[in-house]
């Protein structure tokens, strides 16, 4: 039974959509049907009339389609097609889709991975807690609150289960399924004809008390909900005399009330996405990601290492079909950091969205490949290990005391190919230059990864967002002059950030682009991933920045992350010194000031031939002042010639 | 970084020998793909011929680490073999010791092998002889020194100690602050 729980709890961001549907549904209508009886609008609409006379009937139908989500939510091993109930239309279902491609995999596509003997164990876990979920349900449905927790029948029935009264049971309910979604359709067509202009946003006297008294975060929350419905359909929805700006604003305040973000970070991040993903996106910031391991193909293969790791009690399954090294965990009796396994070197504990920037790498054997920011050394060691402990990487890091955790995980994966060097990375070329590929995962303000760190919502102020991306371009251009653009096998750059806004991943590459003609971007192979920004709030981007690819917590359920990979095709004009990048860029410069101070030869040209006929004329009119006959001066002189 | 000298390779060949014995000719001569011993600091590491020459190019404060760490010479002058070369010894060993997974985690922590959690060992094992310890899956789990041969551990108790710890891969959690730099 735990099986299958904690495999729901983690699995895809979907339940939270659907969270939100739900919440929206309801809350919406008691707060129509509150506001009728408070604020006593003279303002009324059809919908009010209709809803308030079927409030009880909708009520019921509403629990009833709750139910119907609840039994297909169990079901959704069985039957993956049904995922997504029918009876939402407020969501578009592509978006649903499209976020449904997220970076772990159902429980269907873990059959063709994984080893037959563990799938045979979890399918029949599954389907046995699942066929006593019906069961369970099924019986006490009727008398039971719908709202009361179904985990406490679940176990006392589980014995009832055997094979015949599963089919019963999934026939019957596919039927009262049916029954329900034509309901709820009917319900919800009904309920789309009339919609209201609801007051949501507080009057002037309302905001006053409220930056005064102590912050009720329900309301607040309530209130996101509504706005972002708002504005998804301003034109309908929007209350008469209040702008779009008033309810950004509030969404904002609401934001910073409700997460605590500051008020700057809220609406840099709020300008990212549409009104409804930007919810989506703080609300998986306050969920912690899943727990993922690499395994270490140096020492052991994921088979194998799945196998072991179950018989000490770890509940793990394939990431996805992207990767043929990774492991989620759901839970485990032995702590997963400290396993004879780990100790050993078998695998490492890293994030999902890390494995990204080096799969797009892409690093061959034999090649010599640097890691400029490689501490703790997950990258590093993935590079190790994809290049069999063949060729070098130089694995830097310009914190002295991170290198000594580098340097652990190195030795203990045994990467016996790497050089840790502890260098300011924009040193680089001047260190050592001429590598196949370089990898930079640069650092950043880490407003993908709040759910691991949720100092990063206060700690970031507007400084921190010119600085970082300073830091990172100089970053980037030592990155690209670095790599032997003649390298036979390689001649490409990796940049990534944890990252999610524009000013730390696309301003920085495009910048890079305009200031390195000798770069394009390429395809970064990865299979998934939304395409990087060509434009964002008037500013316009090279076009071939949509090869770069975005992740974000609420659509994959990774860390927010960003993948660049350049290729270099020519080396750089200033590839002949040796400097670094910071110190030509200091050269640079100071020739172009010191250019421009003076005045060069090609000012202005002086044409010989034309000249020459004012000349002699301006001649002619002095002698001719100084009371000389300039013709014969002249010509005597070109006689005596 | 540099070569290490006639005094110091003898130091450290005698130290590897107590594992390894003869089988030290298979590190030094590897005609394929030739390594080498390298000081840094205080610190012996043993890496590829062609990454030590690319190393030169890093300056000795800035270089942290390269190839495999194997151990670092005390103030003494005496050399100390670090759990880190256990990739190395554990592929060469002469002599060894499996135990069982209830002596894996005790072992793991920090202490010594006792004649209850011997899975099974080497035959000739002498006393005082430098073993790897395996669990029975074959993964190395660390090195240590023989307390009796292995004539000798057959009549001893179940709490007597067959060998003594030195190094363990449970270090890289216990001592991840003073192992590496």
């Amino acid at each position: 039974m735990g099986v299958n729980r904690s495999k729901r709890k983690q699995k895809d961001p979907l339940p939270i959509e659907e969270f939100h549907s739900k919440k929206l549904k309801s809350e919406k209508k008691e707060l129509e049907q509150n506001g009728i009886k408070e604020t006593k609008q003279t303002k009324e609409t059809k919908a009010k009339i209709t809803k308030d006379e079927k409030p009880k009937k909708s009520d019921k139908k509403d629990n009833k389609s709750k139910k119907s989500k609840k039994s297909k939510k169990s079901k959704k091993i069985e039957e993956s097609e049904d995922v997504f109930p029918d009876d939402l239309p407020e969501v578009d279902l592509d978006e649903l889709a499209s976020a449904r491609k997220t970076l772990f995999d159902d429980d269907d596509d873990e059959d063709n991975l994984e080893g037959e003997e563990l799938n045979d164990e979890f399918d029949l876990e599954g389907n046995g807690s699942v066929g006593s979920d019906f069961d369970s349900e099924q019986e006490q449905d009727q008398d039971q609150p719908i709202f009361s927790d179904d985990d406490e029948y679940d176990s006392d029935d589980i014995e009832k289960l055997n094979v015949k009264n599963i089919e019963l049971f999934s026939n019957k309910l596919d039927q009262e399924k049916a029954e329900e979604d034509a309901d709820a359709e009917e319900e919800l067509l009904e309920g789309n004809t009339v919609q209201s202009r609801a007051k949501i946003l507080p009057t002037e006297q309302e905001e006053e008390a409220l930056s005064k008294g102590p912050k009720d975060v329900t309301i607040s929350r309530t209130r996101l909900i509504e706005i972002t419905k708002v504005l998804e359909d301003f034109k309908n929805l929007a209350e008469e005399g209040r702008s779009r700006t008033d309810y950004i604003n509030r969404f904002v305040k609401d934001v910073c009330d409700y997460f605590n973000y500051t008020p700057f970070l809220a609406e840099k991040l709020f300008n990212l996405f549409s009104p409804t993903e930007a919810l989506e996106f703080f609300e998986a910031n306050e969920i912690a990601r899943p727990v993922t391991i690499r395994t270490n193909t140096l020492k052991s293969r994921r088979r194998n290492l799945a196998q072991a790791l179950v018989n000490k009690g770890v509940n793990l399954q394939p990431i996805g079909n992207w990767t043929k090294v990774g492991l989620q965990i759901f839970d485990s009796q032995v702590p997963i950091g400290a396993t004879p396994e780990y100790l050993a070197g078998h695998y490492i504990l890293q994030a999902a969205s890390s494995f990204l920037p080096v799969m797009a790498l892409d690093p061959q054997e034999n090649e010599r490949i640097l890691d400029m920011a490689a501490a703790p050394g997950g990258k590093t060691t993935y590079i190790s290990s994809m290049m069999k402990n063949t060729g070098v990487v130089f694995a830097n890091d310009s914190n002295k005391a991170r290198t000594k955790s580098l340097i652990a995980n190195i030795h203990r994966l045994g990467c016996r190919n790497t050089i840790v060097c502890n260098h300011d990375a924009r040193e680089f070329p001047k260190v050592i230059g001429g590598f196949d590929r370089v990898l930079l995962d640069a650092p950043c303000s880490g407003t993908g990864v709040i759910s691991k760190d949720n100092s990063v919502k206060t700690s970031r102020t507007e400084k921190d967002f010119i600085d970082v991306p300073y830091l990172q371009k100089q970053l980037l251009l030592s990155a690209i002059d670095s790599v032997n653009a003649n390298s036979e096998t390689g001649g490409y750059i990796v940049y990534s950030t944890c990252s999610v806004t524009v000013d730390e991943n696309e301003a920085v590459v495009n910048y890079a682009l305009r200031k390195r003609p000798n770069v394009k971007l390429v395809e970064t192979g990865l299979i998934i991933g939304k395409e990087g920004f060509t434009g964002y709030r008037g500013k316009h981007f090279n076009s071939s920045l949509k090869l770069t690819r975005r992740y974000y917590p609420h659509t994959y359920n990774v860390d927010g992350f960003y993948v660049a990979k350049f290729k270099k095709t020519a080396p750089s004009p200033h590839d002949t010194s040796k400097a670094g990048a910071k110190e030509k860029e200091a050269m640079i410069r100071a020739d172009e000031e010191l250019e421009e101070s003076i005045i060069k030869d090609d000012f202005s040209k002086f044409e010989e031939e034309e000249d020459r006929k004012y000349i002699e004329k301006a001649v002619k009119i002095s002698l001719r002042k100084k009371g000389i006959n300039p013709k014969k001066v002249l010509n005597g002189k070109s006689s005596d010639k | 970084m540099r070569s290490l000298t006639e005094e110091e390779t003898k130091v450290v060949f005698e130290k590897l020998a107590n594992y390894i014995g003869r089988n030290i000719t298979f590190l030094i001569d590897n005609k394929e793909d030739p390594h080498v011993f390298r000081l840094q600091k205080d610190r012996v590491y043993y890496v590829n011929e062609k990454i030590a020459k690319y190393a030169t190019a890093i300056a000795r404060q800035n270089l942290m680490s390269l190839g495999i760490c194997f151990g670092k010479f005390t103030k003494t002058g005496k050399f100390r073999l670090h759990i880190t070369s256990l990739e190395y010894i554990s592929k060469y060993a002469k002599y060894k010791i499996w135990i069982k997974q209830n002596g894996e985690m005790p072992y793991l922590y920090g202490n010594n092998v006792l004649k209850a959690h011997i899975g099974k060992m080497s035959d000739d094992i002498p006393e005082h002889a430098g073993v790897v310890i395996f669990n029975m899956n074959d993964i190395p789990l660390g090195f240590g020194v023989s307390a009796k041969s292995t004539i000798d551990t057959r009549n001893l108790q179940p709490n007597g100690i067959v060998a003594f710890r030195q190094a363990d891969i449970g270090e890289y959690l216990r001592d991840e602050d003073t192992l590496f730099t």
